[in-house]
């Protein structure tokens, strides 16, 4: 059965994400330290709050090289909100240095009408991926945040979706097995599920193919 | 474009939800978790729980009822009623809510609201604000904070208290008018547009919704971000899906019910 892993660093609503995936039929293990990763075939990564703060936190746990390895790995990962925004180089909001996977800067919403940015919004997407398998291409999701993850030029093709608040902002990434989200779909009712439903399938089929034939 | 928000509230005593009139004659509502199952079908983008019974006891049943909701309604859970303490609220949030409101514990000690939003981010904290409006012919005008569930006056205006809230860190203000609360009056509007005028951060309207065109002056003339209502919905007077049409004949955005569980 597919295994995966939540990170919990003290970050945010571990309850609702166990929750929800519990219900789309995923197993979980909570990764408090390095050695929870083990047997795992998928890693999430929630969070909400500042950067400093997790990244601290992070490598308190001696979490911050095993998650860099094992994205490096090229192993299926989701990065849900501040979880995405720590994939980035660095964070505007308290000149945080993050995990630098992908090039660019987590930097504050462009002239939003309210801040934070609190409710559900439509999640654009700019090309299909199974991550949104069954969803329609303009889906509200349950946004929370004053920040968001912005891909340096040189990545530009991660994007997978953008939503308006004030400007546009990056709502969605994808590069190979590395996936994130700014929205919370552990919150966002079926549409939420299914998407976490269709990572449960990503890092099943990533396993199976990993498997030597007998 | 962001949604405008539906959320029925959940006055939860005992173990039941309840519903009073200017927040006494209380009557039972129904079982909590199937109320908030039946609303996050109908539709509703999020839901809220007010602990409002005084006994310890009150405080164990309800993190159970949010435990079991969460559990079955993906949808964001707001759970108020005396939190008073960082560790309170992370009970609350471990039972599956996903953000805490602050009402008389906010008022009496500010400081938790910060020390509250430093531990778990401003936008899991909720600062609740009951007002009332001051006596015709008094000085001072305006709406006063009233709290330990409008028993109180604190004489603190209610606009410069939403200010200062999120100032101290809260994400959210939830503001109740208790002069229409239960009496299906209306919104108190004028409330609503004082403090939407001068925070940055989202409103949510509280207090005398008794029709689907309520909850659309809360938001156009209000300038409401979201709007929570209780009888109403409990009732059946008004359906999620007939308020989410009216918003949109009125030209508001909001979130499909189809797309709802």
């Amino acid at each position: 059965m597919t295994r995966i892993a939540v990170v919990d660093y003290g970050a945010g609503n571990l309850v609702s994400i166990a929750q929800a995936l519990t219900a789309v039929g995923a197993t979980i293990t909570v990764a408090v330290r390095p050695a929870d990763l083990t047997g795992a075939d998928g890693l999430i990564m929630p969070g909400v709050g500042a950067a400093g703060p997790a990244m601290e936190r992070l490598r308190g746990q001696g979490l911050i090289e095993p998650i860099r390895e094992w994205i490096e790995a090229g192993r299926p990962f989701l990065g849900i909100c501040l979880g995405l925004q720590l994939l980035f180089e660095a964070s505007d909001e308290d000149s945080a240095d993050t995990f630098g996977v992908l090039a660019g800067r987590t930097v504050r919403l462009v002239s939003p009408p309210t801040l934070p940015h609190i409710g559900w919004n439509q999640v654009i997407r700019t090309r299909a991926h199974p991550l949104f398998e069954g969803i329609e291409p303009d889906a509200d999701f349950y946004f929370v945040h004053s920040y968001a993850g912005s891909p340096a030029e040189v990545h530009a093709n991660v994007v997978l979706a953008t939503t308006e608040h004030g400007g546009r902002f990056v709502s969605a990434i994808a590069r190979d097995q590395l996936l994130g989200v700014q929205f919370h779909p552990e919150r966002s009712g079926p549409d939420g599920l299914r998407l976490l439903g269709n990572f449960a399938a990503l890092v099943e089929a990533h396993a199976e193919a990993l498997q030597v034939p007998v | 474009m962001l949604r405008r928000r539906v959320i029925p509230c959940l006055d939860v005593a005992d173990g039941r939800v309840v519903k009073g009139t200017r927040f006494i004659d209380l009557v039972d509502e129904g079982d909590p978790p199937e109320l908030a199952e039946r609303y996050a079908r109908e539709g509703a983008d999020e839901l809220v729980f007010l602990d409002i019974s005084a006994a310890a006891e009150g405080r164990a049943t309800l993190l159970e009822i949010v435990e079991q909701t969460a559990r079955r309604a993906f949808i964001p859970l707001t759970v108020g009623g005396g939190v008073r303490s960082v560790d309170a609220m992370k009970a609350v949030l471990r039972a599956g809510a996903d953000k805490v409101s602050l009402n008389t514990a906010a008022v009496a000690n500010p400081e938790l609201v910060t020390a509250c939003a430093r531990r778990f981010g401003s936008q899991a904290v909720v600062v609740a604000i009951d007002a009332r409006v001051r006596e015709p012919g008094g000085e001072a005008g305006g709406w006063e904070v009233m709290i330990r569930g409008g028993r109180d006056a604190t004489g603190l205006d209610a606009v410069v208290w939403a200010q200062r809230a999120v100032e101290l860190g809260a994400g959210e203000l939830l503001v109740t008018s208790i002069d229409r609360d239960g009496t299906g009056s209306g919104y108190d509007t004028a409330l609503l547009r004082a403090i939407v005028d001068r925070v940055p951060v989202p409103v949510i309207a509280s207090g005398g919704a008794a029709t689907p065109a309520d909850l659309v002056s809360a938001v156009i003339e209000g300038g409401a971000d979201a709007v929570l209502a209780a009888s109403i919905f409990h009732r059946r007077l008004v359906s999620i899906a007939e308020v989410k049409q009216a918003m949109t004949d009125a030209g508001l955005p909001v979130r499909a019910v189809a797309n709802a569980a």
